[in-house]
């Protein structure tokens, strides 16, 4: 069987931050209970001049870059998200049109909470092992959005991270090993047509929807590749607060430094359809040849998708051709006071237009 | 081609005309400049407008002007060449008196603005530049003047102050001007502390949204003569007229005028005289930054030297060379339209003695300069006593 | 706006694409049928690279009806190509100067009221 895996990824994480004291401020809230029970410190927020679209081209642009292929030759490309900005007419669309990878391409935009980022990861890279395009791009981004003094407000962020997937031996930087995917229908989070904010189960999106898929997908991937935690240098799990992801480590045998190069949730927030894949793309800035990881997605409503990659001779040589994730992540931050980050996110209502 | 002269004039107050629409602003200025020139018969008009459509929604000027003038069923012909609409009309109708197709030739300009808001008006005003790559990345007038403002500082060290004393010139000479739109006098800590519109300009360096219409009457010099109009008539000397890239940024330098100066090099040399000739001109001063600009292009100063003229009062009434004696677009106002006919007015006025509290004392050679856009058109004239 | 006015412009927004004239090399954005230097009708498709120098720039305090400021609108010179007018995101009013070097990013200028079509285009970031 042929290798297939990642030939170029890219990330895109807005300047524009905020931080938990500052919302909590607004709402007489605890800061110290966000930050001490769900270990969050800041979030990104998306310019108002950004969106799902703009960043899955940002974030594209740097896949293709460090892929170094011919734009034209992606065959497929997914675009993961939550928070398309047409309820109907593709992103995928304009994402091709901007890369250049018109006509002869396959599109869809991919909607599965938090997890449709790996979805898109998921299809693009058995359309390549199908043989059926050379290269297929996969795309999970998001500008979430919580309601108004809802606990997710002091999460949900906006980032993308892409990634091009091809068959090309000399060109693979990670190595796909193995797939797995886990989904039940559990309505642990939703958001109904034409609805602007999402609802959640509370505490129920706990046990039964986040640990339980998680760690079903994880146990199910180790079993399948037949490895065990010691076998893998990272780990990467869908983060939408600093707990779960470490919790789910420590549940599965994972130790604490296995995860957090791909833990950005603290300072990130949870970039939703990002989240798991921009993880991903932090560890493979560090990530050196032979070095096996792995990345669990979680999607409410509910499932996992589960994969195993291995980095190859060629990533090191592609890690600098564009911005890292943790530099974007770290650098050129604009903290936004609440009623900035309120116009900027559409919460204030305006005169009817 | 016949020699043509200009035999009447008409403009009323210039403002927020809140009681006049476009129609009433341009019959009320064609009877006025039709009674100024005591003819009893116009055989075809021109109205200048740049966007009537955008403004108040109504197109085909040619049958309003011709309907409501009550003259029958009069040729009419509208022209546009955005804020330069006014003098294209002018030179359209100087052009069908000396061609021999008409005798008694009405030229108009009118605008009417204040039937919209600020940022619709901002909207209407910036499709004179490129829509596509221009207006839709976030372009305005102001702005892209204000890039050109930068750069002229950037090149030549012109200061803020030298911009500054361009607007309180200007309102000084306003309030000389009883159809000025503004009657204030302003200081330089006036413009500098005005609200921010693109920096470094500033409210107090932008002309204003007006409602404003003016017309003159042009015949045959030769008809002129039989005529005993309101005041000596006044010679075309010259016209010149260009255009240049509808985009700022497709230009080599941000700096100068092309179309200026080439219309202005054509106007010189169809009038056989240069700039040092010249007694006193109207302007083109949307902002700050275009006077001085303008002044180089038209060779009333070097590159870079229009800014310490200005501070040397050399270009205040009384100065070496007067400009903008009514006010300018600056204090006059900017119906954009109606602007290049108006400037043409003043000219007139000037040449015949009558100008006033602003009376540029022994003018016999005028020159106004009219453009669009960001000097993507550009029309000079010169007239003589 | 309608859609087809947009959509029209997309290779140029989306991705710079524009003519050079081959005949005297001059960089369009748009293409043109002409060469405004040469004179020459003959141009190849030409996708200018994603990075330039600020030439001026300006901070808009009064956008027009359908965009929100302030904003730094400028005037970019493309390394390889033509000058563009853009806006710089991201940009507060002190922060950009003539001179600094610029990217080209993919961003949202602008949308047709609520339901109309979403705008997009480019627009500089300071690097």
């Amino acid at each position: 069987m042929a290798k297939i895996g990642i030939i170029g990824y890219g990330s895109c994480i807005p300047r524009n931050r905020i931080k938990v004291e500052e919302i909590a401020k607004v709402w007489g809230a605890d800061a110290e209970s966000f930050k001490r029970g769900l270990l969050l410190e800041e979030k990104s927020v998306p310019s108002p001049d950004q969106d799902t679209i703009t960043m899955a081209v940002e974030a594209s642009r740097r896949a293709v870059l460090r892929a170094g292929i011919d734009p034209a030759k992606i065959g497929a490309l997914y675009v993961g998200s939550e928070s398309h900005p047409y309820a109907v007419k593709p992103s995928g669309t304009v994402l091709a049109e901007a890369l250049g990878a018109t006509p002869e391409c396959h599109t869809a935009d991919l909607e599965f909470a938090c997890k449709a980022g790996t979805e898109a990861m998921y299809i693009c890279s058995q359309l390549v092992k199908a043989g059926s395009v050379p290269y297929a791009l996969a795309v999970g981004a998001d500008t979430s959005q919580g309601a108004p003094g809802d606990a997710l407000e002091y999460s949900a962020a906006a980032g993308a991270a892409a990634f091009v997937f091809g068959s090309e031996e000399d060109k693979i930087v990670a190595e796909l090993v193995d797939t797995y995917a886990f989904m039940t229908d559990t309505p642990d989070f939703w958001r109904r047509e034409h609805m602007h904010y999402p609802r959640h189960g509370g505490r129920f999106t706990g046990e039964p929807a986040f640990f339980k898929h998680v760690c079903g997908a994880a146990r199910g991937m180790m079993a399948k590749t037949k490895t065990q935690p010691s076998d893998f240098r990272y780990v990467v799990f869908h983060q939408p607060n600093g707990k779960f992801p470490l919790r789910a480590g420590q549940m599965l045998g994972f130790k604490k430094e296995q995860i957090l190069t791909g833990w950005l949730v603290n300072r990130l927030g949870n970039t939703y359809s990002g989240a798991s894949p921009l993880g991903l793309t932090a560890v493979l800035d560090e990530a050196q040849a032979g070095d096996r990881i792995l990345v669990v997605s979680f999607g409410s409503g509910a499932g996992s998708d589960g994969f195993v990659f291995q980095a190859t001779g060629r990533l090191a040589s592609v890690q600098k051709l564009a911005a890292g994730t943790r530099e974007q992540l770290d650098n050129k931050k604009r903290y936004l006071d609440y009623g900035t980050y309120a116009r900027y996110r559409g919460k204030i209502r305006m005169a009817e237009k | 081609m016949r020699d043509v002269s200009i035999v009447g004039v008409g403009i009323g107050h210039w403002g927020e005309l809140w009681n006049d629409s476009l129609r009433d602003l341009a019959v009320a200025a064609s009877l006025k400049a039709i009674a100024d020139a005591g003819v009893d018969r116009v055989d075809s008009a021109v109205i200048g407008c740049m966007s009537s459509g955008i403004f108040t929604g109504q197109e085909h000027l040619a049958s309003v002007l011709g309907d409501y003038l009550g003259r029958g069923p009069l040729p009419v012909t509208r022209v546009e060449s955005a804020c330069a609409s006014g003098a294209l009309a002018f030179k359209a109708g100087y052009a069908e008196v000396a061609a021999g197709i008409s005798d008694v030739v009405l030229v108009c300009g009118a605008e009417k603005m204040n039937d919209l808001d600020g940022s619709e008006s901002t909207y209407a005003l910036g499709t004179a530049a490129d829509q596509e790559y221009e207006g839709y990345n976030g372009a305005t007038f102001p702005g892209l003047y204000a890039m050109m403002a930068l750069r002229h500082m950037h090149e030549f060290g012109t200061t803020r102050r030298q911009l500054s004393l361009v607007a309180v010139k200007n309102h000084a000479n306003g309030l000389q001007n009883p159809n000025a739109q503004f009657q204030m006098a302003i200081t330089p800590e006036d413009v500098e502390k005005s609200a921010k519109v693109a920096d470094p300009l500033r409210l107090l360096d932008c002309s204003p949204v007006t409602d404003g219409a003016a017309a003159l009457i042009l015949v045959p010099t030769e008809l002129a003569k039989k005529l005993a109009p309101g005041g000596a008539p006044v010679a075309v000397r010259g016209i010149g007229h260009a255009t240049d890239t509808i985009a700022l940024h497709s230009r080599a330098s941000l700096t100068r005028l092309r179309a200026v100066e080439v219309s202005a090099e054509r106007a010189y040399q169809s009038a056989g005289v240069k700039p040092a000739d010249i007694h006193l001109a109207e302007v083109h001063d949307c902002f700050t930054i275009a006077e001085l600009m303008a002044m180089e292009a038209l060779g009333f100063a070097a590159p870079g030297q229009s800014g310490p003229m200005v501070e040397r009062g050399e270009t205040a009434i009384g100065g070496r060379i007067p400009i903008n004696p009514s006010g300018g677009l600056k204090s006059k106002g900017h119906p954009v339209g109606a602007t290049g006919v108006a400037q043409i007015l003043e000219i007139v006025e000037q040449l015949r003695g009558q100008a006033g509290g602003r009376q540029v004392k022994g003018a016999k050679l005028g020159l106004a300069q009219n453009m669009g856009g960001t000097g993507g058109s550009s029309i000079v004239t010169i007239l003589g006593a | 706006m309608q859609p087809q006015k947009y959509w029209r412009e997309i290779p140029a927004r989306y991705r710079l694409e524009g003519g050079r004239c081959k005949k005297c090399r001059k960089a369009f954005l748009p293409s043109r049928l002409v060469c405004d230097a040469c004179g020459s009708r003959e141009f190849e498709k030409a996708r200018f690279t994603g990075t330039g120098t600020v030439h001026s720039f300006t901070m808009i305090h009064t956008p027009p009806s359908g965009y929100s400021g302030p904003y730094v609108l400028a005037i970019v010179e493309l390394d390889g190509g033509p000058k563009l007018t853009m806006q710089i995101a991201d940009c507060g009013a002190d922060e950009a100067k003539i001179g600094d070097k610029v990217r080209v990013e993919f961003r949202k200028l602008t949308q047709v009221g609520d339901a109309g079509v979403l705008c997009y285009g480019y627009k500089a970031v300071l690097v």
